[in-house]
C-alpha cells in the first residue's frame, strides 16, 4: 500500500497524536515539537490499544547526591504513551518501555511532505 | 516527488483517544479481535468481574432492610454524594494510575434508555460480554470487598441483603448471561446461613464469596455449620482477596503498587492456610472451594512451604491425611491477575496447580490490571483442550453451568461494531 495522509502537520498538537485505521491497520502517530513518530496500535503487552492511551511526561525518582529521594518528579525530556488497558508506559520517541526496553511498540515509517503527514502502510499478511 | 492528491485508502476512521466515558466496546475492541482465535470453544465463563457500585450506590441503599441505616445512609448521600457505610478512603484510590487506566474509574458512558434497553448496567455487561466473547460473567462487588473489616456489623449485614436483593431482584433476571455470588456477611456466620437458606436454591447465584480482607479465622467453629450447609448445595464457596493498606504490616509500604502487590495474596495465605492445617477439607470433602484475585505465583509457594512444615509438625496438623499440596491441587483458582513476565515459572505453577482442570479464566474486569481470554489463549506451553477447559469448562463443573453457547459469534459482533462506526 502506498503511503497514506493522515492529517496536516500543523493540526497536530505538541505533544499530540493522531491514532487512525486504514482498512483495517491501526496506527498511532504522534508530534513531538517537530518530530513526528508512528506506531502499530498494538501493546506488545496483551494487544490493547497502546497508541489510544493518556500522553504524560515520564515520571522519575528524584535522587539526590546523597543517594537520597526528594520523591517522584516528572521528567521535562521525556513523554510516554500509555496504553489504557493496563498502564505499560513506551517512550514516544523510542517506542521502548522505560524498565524494560525490550518491551516496545512496534514502529511505522512516517514522514513530513508538504505539510502533510504521511505513514507507509504495510501490507498484511 | 511531492503528492498532488491524498492517497486514497479503501477506508480511514480516526480513532478517539480512550478515556473513562469512552464506551466498552471501543474500550476492549481489540479483544473483540481477539475473540475470533477462540469463537469454536464451547463456553467462556469470566469467573470475576466486577460491579462498581458507585455508580448505583442509590438503588442498593433504597433496599437496606435496617430503617436506621437506610436513613443515616440517604442522609449522607444527600449531603456529599459518595458512597456511605463504605469503610475505604476514597482519597487512597490509586488504582486508576491517575487516570492512566481510565476503565478502573467507570463506568460513565452513555447508554440506551433503561425502559427499552434494560439497567444501565445489564447493558454495561451486556457491551463487554458480547465483546470479549463470553458466554457468562460472573459479577462481584467492588467497594463492599473491604466490608469485613468495618467495624460496624450491622452494616455488613446489612449492605450484603441489599446487595443480594438488588442483584437477584434488579440485574439478575434482565440477562442469563450474568450470574453473581450471595455476599457472606461473614463477620456474622448466622446471617450467613441465612442467605445460604435464602439464595441456595437461586439458579443464578451459582455460589457464595466470603470477601477475604477480614481477620476472621476460616477454621473457628462458628463456621462449620455454615460450610455444611454450602455443602450441601452444590455450590462452590469462593474466597475473593482484595487490597487493604491499614493492615499495620502494610502501613510501611509507600507505594499503592507494593501494597496491591502483597495484599490481594497475603489474605488467601493467611485463609488458605488455616484452611488446609485444620484439614476442612477432609471435614468437607465435597465442598468446593475457589479462591479469587490472589494471582498464581502463591500457590507452589504455600504448596511447598506447608508440604515442608507438615513433614515436621505432624502433631500440629493432625487432621492432614496427605500433604497440604495434595488438597491445594483439588482447589480452585481463578487466572487473574496471571504473572506471565516469566512463562517458565508460570508453566511449572500451572504443572504444580493441575491448572488444566482446576484453573478458572476471570477478568476482573473493568479493574486496572484485568486480563482478557486472550491472556489464556496465547500460553505457548497450553493444549488446547487445557485452553477450552480454562476458559469455561473448567468453570462449567465447579459453577452447575450447562455446556451451551450463549454468546454471539465473534465475526457477527465485528460486523455489529464496524456498523455502528459507519
Ligand atoms: S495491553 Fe497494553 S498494557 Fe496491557
Amino acid at each position: 500500500m502506498p503511503d497514506v495522509i493522515v492529517g496536516k502537520a500543523s493540526d497536530f498538537k505538541d505533544p499530540g497524536r493522531k491514532v487512525v485505521d486504514i482498512s483495517g491497520t491501526e496506527i498511532g502517530v504522534f508530534r513531538l515539537g517537530d518530530d513526528f513518530f508512528a506506531y502499530h496500535n498494538i501493546c506488545p503487552h496483551l494487544d490493547g490499544p497502546a497508541c489510544q492511551g493518556k500522553i504524560l511526561p515520564c515520571a522519575t525518582e528524584d535522587v539526590q547526591a546523597d543517594r537520597t529521594s526528594a520523591g517522584r518528579v516528572y521528567s521535562k525530556t521525556q513523554t510516554n504513551v500509555i496504553c489504557p488497558w493496563h498502564g505499560f508506559e513506551f517512550d514516544i520517541r523510542t517506542g521502548r518501555h522505560p524498565t524494560d526496553a525490550s518491551v516496545r511498540l512496534r514502529p511505522v515509517p512516517v514522514k513530513v511532505l508538504n505539510g502533510d503527514v504521511l505513514v507507509s502502510v504495510p501490507n498484511r499478511s | 516527488m511531492p503528492l498532488e492528491t491524498p492517497p486514497r485508502a479503501e477506508s480511514f476512521r480516526e480513532l478517539p483517544e480512550i478515556t473513562v466515558a469512552s464506551d466498552t466496546r471501543d474500550y476492549l475492541a481489540h479483544a473483540a479481535k481477539q475473540a475470533l482465535k477462540y469463537d469454536d470453544y464451547e463456553l467462556i465463563v469470566d469467573i470475576d468481574a466486577h460491579l462498581q457500585e458507585g455508580g448505583f450506590w442509590g438503588e442498593i441503599i433504597g433496599l437496606l432492610e435496617n430503617d436506621v441505616l437506610k436513613q443515616t445512609a440517604e442522609e449522607m448521600m444527600r449531603g456529599r454524594g459518595g458512597m456511605p457505610l463504605i469503610n475505604m478512603q476514597p482519597g487512597m484510590s490509586f488504582q486508576s494510575l491517575a487516570g492512566r487506566v481510565p476503565h478502573q474509574s467507570g463506568p460513565t458512558e452513555p447508554t440506551d434508555d433503561p425502559a427499552k434497553a434494560g439497567h444501565r448496567f445489564v447493558q454495561i455487561v451486556r457491551r463487554t460480554i458480547d465483546t470479549m466473547g463470553l458466554d457468562y460473567q460472573v459479577i462481584f462487588p467492588t467497594s463492599m470487598l473491604h466490608l469485613g473489616m468495618n467495624p460496624m456489623e450491622d452494616i455488613e449485614i446489612y449492605l450484603a441483603r441489599a446487595y443480594c436483593r438488588w442483584l437477584t431482584e434488579i440485574i439478575l433476571p434482565q440477562d442469563k448471561r450474568i450470574i453473581a455470588l450471595a455476599y457472606l456477611p461473614f463477620n456474622t456466620p448466622s446471617e450467613c446461613e441465612k442467605l445460604v437458606k435464602q439464595y441456595g436454591d437461586n439458579p443464578q447465584i451459582v455460589g457464595f464469596t466470603v470477601c477475604a480482607v477480614r481477620h476472621k479465622p476460616v477454621h473457628a467453629n462458628q463456621y462449620m455449620r455454615l460450610y455444611s450447609m454450602i455443602e450441601e448445595t452444590g455450590k462452590p464457596l469462593v474466597f475473593h482477596a482484595g487490597p487493604h493498606w491499614d493492615d499495620p504490616s502494610f502501613t510501611q509500604l509507600n507505594r499503592f503498587i507494593s501494597m496491591h502487590a502483597l495484599s490481594f495474596v497475603h489474605y488467601n495465605l493467611i485463609h488458605m492456610t488455616n484452611w488446609v492445617i485444620n484439614a476442612l477439607p477432609e471435614r468437607f470433602p465435597k465442598l468446593k472451594t475457589v479462591w479469587v484475585e490472589s494471582g498464581l505465583a502463591w500457590i507452589p509457594f504455600l504448596m511447598q512451604r506447608l508440604d515442608h512444615e507438615v513433614m515436621m509438625r505432624q502433631s500440629e496438623a493432625p487432621g492432614l491425611k496427605r500433604l497440604p499440596s495434595d488438597y491445594m491441587r483439588e482447589m480452585y483458582y481463578s487466572s487473574q491477575p496471571m504473572e506471565r513476565q516469566n512463562l517458565a515459572l508460570l508453566e511449572a505453577t500451572f504443572k504444580a496447580m493441575n491448572a488444566e482442570t482446576q484453573l478458572l479464566y476471570s477478568s476482573d474486569w473493568p479493574h486496572w490490571d484485568f486480563d482478557p481470554p486472550s491472556s489464556v489463549t496465547t500460553l505457548p506451553f497450553l493444549s488446547d483442550q487445557a485452553k477450552r477447559n480454562i476458559l469455561g469448562l473448567n468453570a462449567a463443573r465447579v459453577f452447575n453451568l450447562p455446556v451451551k453457547r450463549l454468546r454471539p459469534r465473534a465475526a457477527e459482533v465485528l460486523a455489529r461494531e464496524a456498523e455502528r462506526h459507519r
